[in-house]
């Protein structure tokens, strides 16, 4: 889980990984112009590295639980800039096909070409025009081989996504991360999420919870990582998805407290405060 | 017959519109042993006859399981079927890989009719001399297709092909209509009836003939020797009369005989083009 929180502080230093150790196998040639589209195949690697090496726009937690008749997935709306919190109305839920939701954190370019290959996807699924289509199942998986093929090229698509959805009433919530590890849960969350929120829905989170008591659940854990994640912004999208379909609600914002007795005084009795 | 000018290619029209070459593989189907195919709502039964060339020598493969979930049973150059399946067997796994779940039947279908069509259309191939009857099952249910070396697919409640299937299509067309709530041991013995009904008198032992069976909850598998024996002695077919049929080995054209379909495929006569269903 290393790998998780660095991409939600959105360091620049280093990037999370370290990326020191080049491919083994050839060694690069460093020339003055940054090669770009025109080498490709064995000699791609001399000139100038074309990999990723740290993000740049980033979301952070998502999280994702089962419910009574589907998946309910949350997201915040923020894209950070490093430490900035430069773009507050970025949409990190989307549908995919129709039985699927996708969520994602991490590298907000990247998840728009996840999603252009994913559009790809489901319009040749489409085109088969024979009553089949991919189930949440089917482009989980895909996904998965899509992040690991790009993890062994040492160029990694800087996500970790949540997939839900239904199909002929199974219910499926499933996670990749930009290194392809993934597994199915009854809860899963990314980032800071992993830390913060998947503790709460090991302790509240049970079989068959209602549509409200879903929100409400998703929303205590969104409202922790309002408080305690600090690339969190306070406007929220709730997701829900059903063998009936999907929707995701308007954006919203998480009332917060502020009132603690310590926050009052902060500096009371502290060296050199006036109190 | 006048048609040996636009025989030499398969890339040639002949003057009435067909391609000379395609049903010319067509006629090795006919000429392969029969394949039969049934099913039921939830299973779907392959058998075949299955005579070696001489005693010595070891009996053809003529049913090929593709994955868990699909198997085929081919009629005709036993070397197209083989390498045919193998393609499938190869789809099966590729997709399996990457959606972690089982191809539907009818993608599989079509993918091998696409590959077919190709051999149809350039001037330095020759189309696939086998005919396929795909059993699979799949999310929408169980299914059973029939692939051509025309390119073209039927999806069937029952079918056979190859030589002498006349007699079971006529056998299977008496039956069809039960075949869909049949139980998979009804359905087994329903193919066997079929089978020994191409055999023509000959005796029906597990030695002529291959079974096998994909179900729900049954993954594809070719049933044994001496379960097959047992289940011919069972229904004590083995020492009755068949019903005899005039026609020995005269196929009265491919696709004709108008054994079930679900959609389309209208019977049609000896000198329409077969590639016109």
């Amino acid at each position: 889980m290393v790998v998780e929180s660095h991409e939600t502080d959105g360091e620049f230093a280093g990037g999370g990984l370290g990326h020191t150790s080049r491919s083994p196998i050839v060694t690069p040639v460093f020339t003055d112009m940054v090669s770009s589209q025109t080498e490709s195949g064995l000699l791609s690697s001399e000139g100038e590295s074309q990999r990723t090496q740290y993000p740049y726009v980033t979301g952070t937690s998502v999280i994702g639980i089962k419910y009574k008749d589907g998946i309910l997935m949350a997201a915040d709306m923020g894209g950070s800039y490093g430490s900035t919190i430069r773009y507050k109305s970025v949409e990190r839920l989307k549908q995919v096909g129709k039985h699927s939701l996708l969520g994602a954190s991490g590298e907000i370019s990247d998840f728009q070409e996840i999603l252009r290959y994913l559009d790809e996807l489901i319009l040749h699924d489409n085109m088969w025009d024979d009553g089949n289509s991919l189930g949440p199942k089917e482009v989980h998986n895909y996904l998965t081989r899509m992040m690991y093929n790009r993890r062994n090229k040492f160029d990694p698509l800087w996500n970790s996504l949540v997939l839900g959805g239904v199909k002929n009433g199974h219910k499926y919530l499933g996670s990749v991360s930009m290194i392809g590890v993934h597994f199915e849960d009854n809860h899963v969350a990314t980032g800071f999420g992993n830390h913060l929120a998947r503790p709460i829905l090991r302790e509240e989170w049970k079989e068959d919870l209602s549509f409200e008591e879903g929100v409400k659940l998703l929303e205590k854990c969104m409202r922790n990582l309002l408080y305690r994640d600090r690339s969190a912004v306070n406007k929220l999208q709730i997701a829900k998805i059903t063998e009936d379909g999907l929707t995701i609600s308007q954006p919203y914002s998480l009332k917060t407290f502020w009132n603690f007795g310590a926050f009052q005084n902060p500096t009371v009795g502290a060296e050199g405060s006036c109190c | 017959m006048f048609r040996n000018q636009y025989d030499t290619d398969v890339t040639t029209w002949s003057p009435a519109g067909r391609l000379f070459q395609v049903e010319y593989a067509m006629e090795a189907v006919k000429q392969g042993s029969a394949a039969i195919g049934l099913r039921s709502k939830t299973h779907v039964v392959l058998a075949c006859v299955n005579k070696s060339n001489s005693e010595l020598s070891s009996h053809q493969r003529k049913i090929f399981k593709v994955d868990d979930h699909i198997g085929v049973a081919i009629a005709g150059l036993t070397a197209d079927g083989r390498v045919l399946s193998r393609y499938m067997r190869s789809e099966c796994i590729n997709y399996g890989y990457t959606y972690e779940s089982p191809l539907p039947v009818g993608r599989l279908v079509v993918q091998l009719a696409d590959k077919a069509q190709v051999c149809t259309q350039r001037s330095w191939k020759r189309p696939y001399g086998v005919g396929l009857l795909v059993a699979g099952l799949d999310e929408s249910g169980a299914h059973l297709y029939y692939n051509c070396p025309s390119g073209n697919y039927f999806e069937y409640q029952a079918f056979a092909i190859g030589s002498r299937s006349q007699a079971a299509k006529t056998y299977l067309e008496r039956k069809f209509e039960n075949f869909t709530g049949s139980s998979r041991d009804e359905l087994i013995k329903d193919a066997l009836f079929a089978i020994r009904e191409t055999l023509q008198g000959e005796k029906l032992t597990s030695t002529v003939c291959t079974v096998a069976v994909v179900g729900v909850g049954e993954a594809f598998n070719i049933l044994d020797q001496a379960t097959v024996q047992a289940l011919i002695n069972e229904f004590e077919i083995s020492g009755e009369e068949g019903p005899t049929n005039e026609s020995v080995a005269e196929e009265a054209g491919g696709e004709s005989g108008g054994a079930a379909t679900e959609e389309g495929g209208a019977a049609t006569e000896q000198e329409t083009a077969p590639m016109d269903i």
